[in-house]
């Protein structure tokens, strides 16, 4: 199907755009063909019938059932998917010709290509160039290249899928030696160690194991299927090995210390420390999501996961999963919660990165950004989730591993008909019942996956392409089940796919029994443990009482969900698996799940010789033109273009947008929802990250992420006591050994950000209810292995009494007063103004008991009315904020910066451009500013300025001379011209 | 004292507006249940219950093919009678986004020879296209209300409203020159994008390049009445963008709501 009019087709100009900006010369003309492949013998008129009122639009489009559109082109492209990777387009449109025709409904009924019609003078080359780097990606795509002469090759060719491979298990034989472990291990991609392999050969030579095994016909070596569990059960993805290793850790001239699990130590000791006094605090850790307290009625929930590996290899399709698996992970927490907003956070390399510059196979930055902003955009808009808040960073090192951050939150009545929702209770008899989509190879050996580094030869099977409409249908679906209580408790299919949901289930029960050959699937031809391990998207297990199973039938049915029961839940402490009656696998679920040993590691910590400093001399550098140069900059400038093609108000949920201001630009600290529009409790999420402290001081980087975290919902009215935090780590491989020889200092970085995120939270009182990690972040250039800085990821989830308390970071009159809470130190170490103009300088400290003070009385004030404004001071200090809240509410600022409270003799520049932490701009009405200093009077606080209606920025210095004197319009343009057409 | 006003809220896969767009009808007094279109199809009687039918916003079918198009060609071979039935009984139907592009699919928007010429109705006479700048964009827009249009939604309303559009795919496109014509002489373009006056001009303030800035249109009895933008998110005062400035203290989404329920009610 193509256009009639061309000056009218949206997407054929645009691609004319792209191929100009990709090939440096212009198209003559460039034309996208929907293209679709009926298998079905169809008489001509119901063809005809199905182009017309089906296909094509009338009003705009033509068809025709040739390749005819492109008969003037000098180059046809024809893009497709790789058989077997889901094709969303085809599926939809079997239904649609399946209703329409009256036919049985058959998924494979109908494929879906592009077609780009190219004319202009381009060789074969640069056609081919074209296609391997913006029409088509080679993991996900088939495309074919065809010159005018070739046009009659162009015709269907059945996509056979499956094959006559008779399904079968087999057993491993365990090899004596280490080096036979290691390398079994390395063949069948588990990502388990010698000791860990040896501790799974122990168990299948214990002698009870043997007498129980043989008893059921199994031998005394493992099946595939076993194997594929174990090392699904142990990857580092689901066991977090390393956060719970035994570390030896040692600074320069102190003696080494033994940390017994970071998670422990740090992570879960915060929580325990802060649990006392949070009443609001219903599940942690133990669940998909952590679980809260929102008001007498609802639990709310949230998680924040990270989609790297994949997102690297293809972008969209990476991205796109990234965010439906963190989808899974609210609905799949208790009895299942209504997903309320996403979050997402991007790290990437420079996007003017060519790929000239790049070695074979790593997609340029910029096409990274594209395809994950193009994978987030179609996962949220799709499902009807509004992306409320994020950030997005750049750095080289992101170049061959981009972080992708994505997060949910949800909500869910504390009780349905007297049910406890925040449970997940089994019992013996419960029928195991997996639900949504068919399990294909997509996505096999993803958890083990993600624990090993990217190479070359990285396996595309692991490369899948989620279909938002099919999970939001399950969704939807579920949650009427949920409110009828048709089921007992359910879990989300990720990582692991069966062997994970079930596995897990099963810790719960204590035991499970499977009939794997029930499974439906895609295609035939799937080994039982491909079955078993597939992480094909959208589906959820459901534990559900032998009663219920029919009506729960029943209604997924009525909604275009399958279902079907392929076990049953039992006590006898056993994980049993079957295939055509056979017993192919047989472990003990406590072995399973606590016979893991614990990593030994060692850390080493350096301090850096001059922490914070830029190789080469100070350079200097007006405080203007540092402030444009700032806010100009890729980590600070506006991020519009991006956030807008996100929908970020469906639900009717939204108070404060992420874009606020008049002219609905400036950029929000945090996001408010009013999750009930019955009830006033408000649901505020933020976040913290920065990179740059990472790679100076990750102890300062961490309490710098909770306290930014914290400072950013507390500026748009959360409260302080009511906020709970999530911890997302990425990191490199932290492991020494004779090719990582730096892993000891990688994980002494690890550590010490641990410890920051513990002290920082216990300070401020924000326990952690869920988190997650992420190793091996590094890409092997053959001479060098780059790894990503430390990153670490803190989200917030606050709470407010009154959503409608809420207070934006726009100035909104001129004669308001302006105030900066907190204390202002000469902490240049990872700033921008550094970055820039070369000052060392410590990094950021970190006061919590002042920090948790200014917050309590600032929201005391937000409480009382008596704000106007507030805005979080974080990336590129005070000048931002001042420039930020002048140009978000249009108008003027002058403000004193002698006035401000300072710790030391700090000149104008540290004034202006120290990234301290725990400080807010505030602004307040004249008629409320006795008010305000007396409820901040035992937090530290200045009086600076006011705003003005000159539409201009001025600040003065020390010696009350003026040090920056810019026009707003011409600050706000410096900040919205980087990525202003980007996406 | 009547009864209250029964408004079903269609659900189909991919529909996302449904329960906020329920929440909008229940603040403007209606009862309003959220009906599953697989549902209407085993039981089409079920339609004749209600007096106001909404097809909200979302991505049917993941916009498949193109927006609206699946969800409406099932409606067209699954439901067309009760549907005809149902617009023929001097009943409301209102479509908001997605909803929009789904009666415009079917024909029964702009439908400019009116709800009962039979065949006619079903014929589709303008389209939906992707936006000119090939983007999805959330952009609040002002739109210029048509005092002269009969459309039963918007008697009353302020000349200007501030609404939010959130699509990818909202350019409107007349068949024709002629059609276009007989849409102005019929009132039936009952919203156009404009400035906060009121004046025309080019993107952002078109945020879609729509023919004659055309955001929302009704069929010539008024009673059908398809939008872009979203109403149903701005039913509190506090869903405005600048509400924390002081402004936005007039719900312009709520009225929409309330005149489709006092349609009934006077």
């Amino acid at each position: 199907m193509g256009f009639e009019r061309p000056q009218l087709d949206s997407r054929s100009l645009r691609l004319q755009r792209q191929i100009a900006g990709y090939l440096g010369k212009a198209p003559t003309d460039a034309r996208v063909i929907d293209v679709y492949y009926l298998d079905l013998e169809l008489a001509p008129a119901d063809a005809k019938r199905v182009a017309q009122a089906l296909l094509a639009d009338p009003i705009l489009e033509e068809y025709s059932f040739t390749p005819r559109f492109g008969s003037k082109a000098d180059w046809l492209v024809e893009v497709g998917g790789v058989p077997g990777v889901t094709d969303n387009v085809g599926r939809t449109t079997a239904e649609a010709v399946a209703d329409m025709l009256g036919l049985d409904r058959r998924a494979d009924l109908v494929r879906s290509a592009t077609l780009y019609a190219i004319t202009g003078d381009f060789s074969k080359a640069e056609i081919d160039h074209l296609c391997v780097g913006l029409l088509a990606n080679p993991l996900v795509n088939t495309f074919n290249v065809l010159s005018q002469t070739d046009y009659p090759a162009l015709t269907y060719q059945a996509h056979s899928l499956g094959s006559a491979h008779q399904p079968r298990v087999d057993t491993v034989d365990l090899p004596q030696t280490d080096e036979g472990l290691e390398v079994l291990s390395r063949e069948r991609l588990l990502a388990l160690t010698a000791a860990e392999m040896r501790q799974i050969r122990d168990y299948f030579s214990r002698e009870d194991v043997r007498e129980k095994r043989a008893a059921l016909g199994l031998s005394d070596q493992p099946t595939d299927v076993e194997l594929e569990t174990i090392a699904q059960t142990w990857s580092e993805h689901c066991k977090h090995k390393i956060f719970n290793a035994r570390i030896t850790y040692s600074e320069p001239g102190d003696e080494p210390v033994v940390i017994d699990s970071l998670f422990s130590t740090f992570i879960k000791a915060a929580t325990e420390k802060t649990a006392k006094e949070k009443d609001w605090l219903v599940s942690v850790f133990t669940d998909n999501a952590g679980i809260i307290s929102l008001s007498e009625r609802d639990n709310i929930v949230f998680k924040v996961e990270t989609h790297n590996h994949p997102s690297a290899l293809d972008p969209y399709g990476g991205a796109l999963t990234g965010i439906l698996g963190v989808n899974r992970d609210p609905m799949g927490t208790g009895l299942g919660a209504a997903l309320i907003f996403n979050t997402d956070v991007f790290c990437f390399g420079p996007p003017d990165k060519s790929e000239a510059d790049l070695p074979e196979g790593i997609l340029p930055p910029r096409r990274i950004f594209n395809g994950v902003r193009q994978g987030v955009e179609d996962g949220g808009n799709k499902v009807g989730v509004p992306t409320v808040n994020g950030a997005i960073l750049f750095d080289e090192r992101y170049t061959y591993n981009p972080l992708v951050f994505c997060g949910t939150g949800g909500i869910m009545p504390k009780f349905i008909d007297g049910v406890d929702t925040s449970l997940k209770p089994i019992e013996p008899g419960d029928l195991i019942v997996m639900v949504g989509g068919r399990i294909g190879k997509d996505g096999i050996h993803g958890a083990t996956f993600s624990s090993i580094k990217l190479e070359e030869e990285t396996p595309p099977a692991v490369v899948q392409i989620g279909a938002p409409i099919v999970q939001k249908k399950m969704m939807d679906a579920i949650l009427e089940a949920r409110d009828r209580l048709l089921y007992r408790t359910l879990t989300d299919n990720g990582a692991g796919g069966l062997s994970s949901s079930i596995g897990e289930m099963a810790e719960l029960c204590g035991g499970a029994e499977v009939e794997l050959e029930i499974a439906p699937l895609k295609y035939p031809g799937l080994d039982p443990w491909e079955i078993w391990v597939s992480e094909s998207q959208e589906r959820m297990t459901l534990a559900v009482p032998p009663d219920k199973l029919d009506e729960l039938l029943a209604l997924l049915d009525s909604r275009d969900v399958e279902a079907t029961a392929i076990g049953r839940f039992t006590d006898d402490g056993y994980l049993t698996i079957r295939y055509d009656g056979e017993p192919v696998a047989l472990l003990d679920i406590e072995w399973l799940h606590g016979g893991l040993p614990p990593l030994d590691l060692v850390a080493r910590w350096e301090p850096p010789a001059d922490p914070g400093s830029k190789s080469g001399a100070p350079v200097s550098i007006e405080p203007g033109e540092a402030l444009k140069q700032i806010l100009g900059s890729l980590n600070v400038c506006s991020k519009e273009s991006v956030i807008r093609q996100y929908d970020h108000e469906v639900q009717g949920t939204s108070v404060v947008k992420p874009l606020v201001g008049p002219d609905n630009d400036g950029p929000s600290d945090a996001a408010v929802l009013k999750p009930r529009s019955d009830a006033p409790e408000g649901v505020v999420t933020g976040c913290g990250i920065n990179p740059k402290l990472g790679s100076v001081d990750t102890y300062s980087m961490a309490v710098s992420a909770v306290d930014e975290a914290v400072r950013n919902v507390v500026a748009v009215g959360a409260d302080p006591d009511r906020i709970a935090v999530l911890d997302n780590f990425c990191w490199g491989n932290p492991i020494l050994s004779a090719d990582n020889p730096d892993g000891d200092y990688k994980l002494a970085q690890l550590v010490r950000a641990a410890r920051g995120c513990h002290d920082a939270a216990v300070a401020l009182g924000t326990p952690y209810i869920s988190g997650k990690d992420s190793f091996h972040n590094e890409y092997d250039l053959g001479d060098e292995v780059v790894a990503i800085p430390p990153t670490l990821l803190v989200s917030a989830m606050g709470m407010m009494a009154a959503a409608e308390k809420a207070v934006t970071m726009d100035s909104t009159r001129a004669g308001d007063i302006v105030y900066v809470i907190g204390t202002t130190k000469a902490e240049m170490g990872g700033s921008h103004y550094t970055e820039l103009a070369g000052t060392p300088g410590p990094p950021p400290g970190f006061d919590g008991e002042i920090a948790l003070t200014a917050y309590r009385r600032f929201h005391q004030a937000v409480t009382k009315g008596l704000v106007a404004s507030a805005h979080d001071a974080s990336e590129g200090g005070l000048a931002v904020a001042f420039a930020e809240t002048a140009f978000a509410g249009g108008f003027g600022l002058e403000v004193n910066v002698r006035k401000l409270k300072v710790d030391g003799d700090l000149s104008d520049v540290e004034r202006l451009f120290s990234e301290s932490n725990s400080r807010l701009v505030v602004t307040v009405s004249p008629d409320n500013a006795a008010a305000f200093e007396q409820t901040m009077a035992d937090s530290p606080h200045s009086r600076i300025g006011a705003v003005t209606d000159t539409g201009r920025l001025v600040c003065v210095g020390v010696d009350d001379r003026v040090v920056i004197d810019e026009p707003i319009v011409e600050l706000k343009a410096a900040w919205q011209a980087p990525l202003k057409d980007i996406g | 004292m009547t009864a209250k006003v029964k408004t079903a809220v269609l659900r189909a896969p991919g529909i996302n507006c449904n329960h906020e767009t329920a929440t909008a009808f229940e603040l403007a007094g209606a009862i309003a249940e959220e009906v599953h279109v697989n549902d209407l199809i085993a039981a089409p009687e079920r339609l004749r219950e209600y007096q106001i039918l909404v097809f909200p916003g979302g991505f049917s079918f993941g916009d498949d093919i193109a927006s609206g198009q699946v969800l409406a060609s099932k409606l067209k071979y699954r439901l067309a009678e009760p549907l005809e039935e149902f617009v023929a009984a001097d009943k409301l139907v209102l479509g908001i986004c997605n909803g929009l592009q789904v009666l415009v699919k079917l024909g029964l928007l702009p439908a400019t020879d009116g709800p009962e010429a039979g065949d006619s109705v079903w014929t589709q006479e303008a389209a939906l296209t992707h936006n000119e700048s090939g983007r999805f964009e959330d952009r609040w827009v002002n739109l210029k209300v048509a005092s002269d249009s009969p459309c039963v939604f918007t008697k009353g309303s302020p000349e200007v409203i501030y609404l939010p559009v959130r699509h990818g795919e909202g350019r409107f496109l007349p068949q024709s020159p002629e059609l276009l014509e007989r849409l102005r002489g019929a009132g039936q373009i009952v919203v156009r994008y404009s400035d906060e006056n009121g004046k025309p001009g080019s993107y952002p303030l078109n945020p879609n390049g729509s023919v004659d800035d055309i955001a929302g249109i009704c069929d010539p009895t008024g009673r059908v009445f398809g939008l872009m933008p979203h109403p149903e998110v701005f039913v509190r005062s506090s869903q405005h963008p600048h509400w924390t400035r002081g402004t936005g203290r007039t719900i312009d989404g709520m009225a929409i709501y309330k005149n489709a329920v006092n349609y009934w009610v006077s």
